[in-house]
């Protein structure tokens, strides 16, 4: 008899609720399987305008994942090393985003970079740069709300890693950028990698952020989220089968995550 | 401004609450750093590796590096850390080659260097290898010698052998004192063991409560210890009165269970407090204020019945005692 039997049956409520809940989590999903369109899912993979937001959902998933490695990383470095006032402060607020409802998020950033904005105002009257409903306020919006995902990975790994192999390094005459490069980044590697894919999990399926600063049109600004939730009232199977690529897109994140992140102790 | 005419290290270090001590060295020089724990050894590496803030001054081959104050990768040094800190991510030879690709050396030039180093350690068979897959042995040579490739001026050593198998680390003590032979920069070597001292080391420095207890060559140092940690380690005796130390071996010592009558002038009594073999003798550890070591015979053991709690009288005879002045 196995260690699990010889304890005794689980106890009925337990499992009850338990199917419960994983049927709450599969239904859905197995149904979207299901009733997407799979003999015109081509076709319609063809359609312009599914084209252009695959396209600009793709462009700007990417362009925020270089944004976290480029602007994250050095956040997360100053985070992780660098005792300087006001620094649980800062990550605290690094954190906001995380729980902030995205729309909020949204109407933030137009306050913040609007074209009467805080910052917005001036950088049109100065430079005649309009930032809202253009694509780079699509990636801006995005990389608002993955940074943190991003951060907070690679901050774990830098804490987890440790200083001590950058003193080591500095006894061996490294300078710190060296040490960066060298040290520092190559052991912070599993949580830059884990990071960049939450960070992409979040920008593909951005929604909220996105319409309220960026709006939803075609060609520059409306990403697959976007177009589900516009086609959603016109067209559901052109929404179905939509969705259905935002899911594989999404488990493929997930597996490549199981691989490099959720198996590495 | 360096003054070629002063050489090896001369410093003094003040870590406030924890250490006050002064060292100097010629080039060459081996300095075994001791005491018990807490002594303030490692935090003396550390300081002069400027890990940690102090007071005092570092001077080594001339270069002042406290005034004005060196980052730690401006001074010549190698460290080697009780753990060995061994990069994870590189193999052995990226380990070893680090060091020199820090201070610009060319790739090539490094690795080429590099090994050159595992194959005096005689581990260039396992250049390739992750830290992961090195014995400890194995990693400590690899420390060793990263350490040493940037050829500094000053070799800061944490307790080497520390962790490793008994065997291991003899081996090791062996290659460990050819290496050191070589070397012209100063090394300092903190050890737990009496071992590394008397055989690594030309000069001692023994702390205790983050003070120099005692300086002086190996020899001296094990003949006539000023402080108990120092005694036990090196198997004698030391009591202190007034201004004379007087040391005396454990086999001088005379084990009995009432008072001795005779000219035995220094007798103690106290409990037994451990009875282990040692060599063909069996070493007894007395609580007499202070404890002290005798060496009886395992027949007089039994005879006596000498187990922990066991109430004893030691003696010991004037002529099997050197007394030594204080300071």
């Amino acid at each position: 008899m196995s260690q699990q039997a010889a304890l005794g049956r689980p106890p009925t409520p337990l499992v009850a609720l338990a199917a419960v809940a994983a049927t709450l989590l599969v239904v859905p999903l197995l149904t979207l399987v299901v009733d997407t369109p799979w003999g015109s899912f081509f076709s319609l993979l063809g359609s312009e305008a599914v084209l252009d937001a695959l396209r600009i959902t793709a462009l700007t998933s990417l362009l925020t994942v270089v944004g976290c490695l480029v602007l994250g990383t050095p956040l997360a470095w100053l985070l992780a090393r660098v005792d300087f006032p006001g620094r649980s402060l800062l990550r605290a607020a690094v954190t906001v985003p995380l729980v902030l409802p995205p729309v909020v998020a949204g109407v933030a950033l137009v306050t913040a970079l609007g074209r009467n904005g805080v910052v917005g105002g001036p950088l049109h009257d100065a430079f005649g740069v309009t930032l809202p409903y253009t694509t780079t306020a699509v990636v801006i919006a995005h990389t608002f709300v993955s940074m943190p995902f991003y951060v907070l990975s690679v901050e774990g790994a830098l804490r987890s890693s440790g200083e001590r192999y950058d003193v080591v390094a500095a006894t061996l005459g490294a300078t710190r950028w060296e040490t960066l490069r060298r040290v520092t980044l190559p052991l912070a590697m599993p949580g830059i990698l884990a990071g960049s894919a939450l960070a992409w999990a979040r920008s593909l399926g951005e929604f909220g952020a996105t319409i309220t600063f960026a709006g939803n049109y075609p060609g520059t600004t409306q990403t697959m989220p976007s177009l589900i939730y516009t086609t959603l009232q016109g067209d559901p199977e052109v929404a179905r089968t939509l969705s259905m690529i935002l899911l594989v897109a999404s488990v493929a994140i997930l597996a490549a995550l199981r691989n490099r992140w959720l198996t590495t102790p | 401004m360096a003054d070629d005419t002063v050489t090896g290290l001369h410093a003094t270090v003040a870590v406030p609450g924890r250490l006050d001590a002064a060292v100097t060295a010629e080039p060459g020089a081996v300095v075994a750093v001791i005491g018990p724990n807490g002594a303030g050894k490692t935090t003396l590496l550390r300081a002069v590796a400027g890990l940690v803030e102090m007071q005092g001054e570092i001077t080594v081959d001339g270069e002042s590096w406290t005034t004005p104050r060196r980052l730690v990768r401006e001074r010549r040094l190698g460290y080697v850390f009780q753990d060995q800190s061994l990069f994870p991510h590189l193999s052995a030879l990226g380990n070893v080659a680090f060091g020199l690709r820090a201070r610009r050396t060319p790739r090539r030039e490094a690795e080429a260097a590099a090994h050159g180093w595992l194959e005096r350690f005689g581990i260039d068979d396992l250049a390739d290898r992750r830290p992961g897959e090195l014995s400890g042995g194995q990693a400590q040579r690899v420390a060793i010698a990263r350490a040493l490739a940037p050829d500094p001026a000053l070799l800061l050593l944490d307790e080497p052998f520390a962790g490793l198998d008994v065997g291991v680390a003899t081996s090791l003590r062996l290659e460990l004192a050819r290496h050191l032979r070589d070397f012209a920069g100063v090394t300092l070597l903190v050890t737990h063991d009496a071992l590394d001292a008397l055989t690594l080391a030309d000069q001692v420095l023994v702390l205790d409560g983050g003070t120099v207890a005692q300086a002086g060559t190996p020899r001296e140092v094990a003949a006539r210890p000023r402080t108990d940690h120092v005694a036990r380690l090196v198997g004698l005796n030391v009591i202190r009165d007034g201004d004379t130390y007087r040391s005396f071996s454990p086999r001088a010592v005379t084990v009995s269970l009432n008072r001795p009558e005779g000219s035995a002038r220094h007798q103690w009594a106290g409990p037994v407090v451990s009875a282990v073999p040692h060599g063909d003798a069996v070493r007894l550890l007395v609580a007499a204020d202070p404890d002290l070591l005798a060496d009886v015979t395992p027949a007089a053991a039994a005879e006596l019945g000498l187990a922990p709690g066991q109430q004893v009288w030691l003696s010991v005879k004037e002529t099997a005692v050197e007394a030594y002045a204080v300071s």
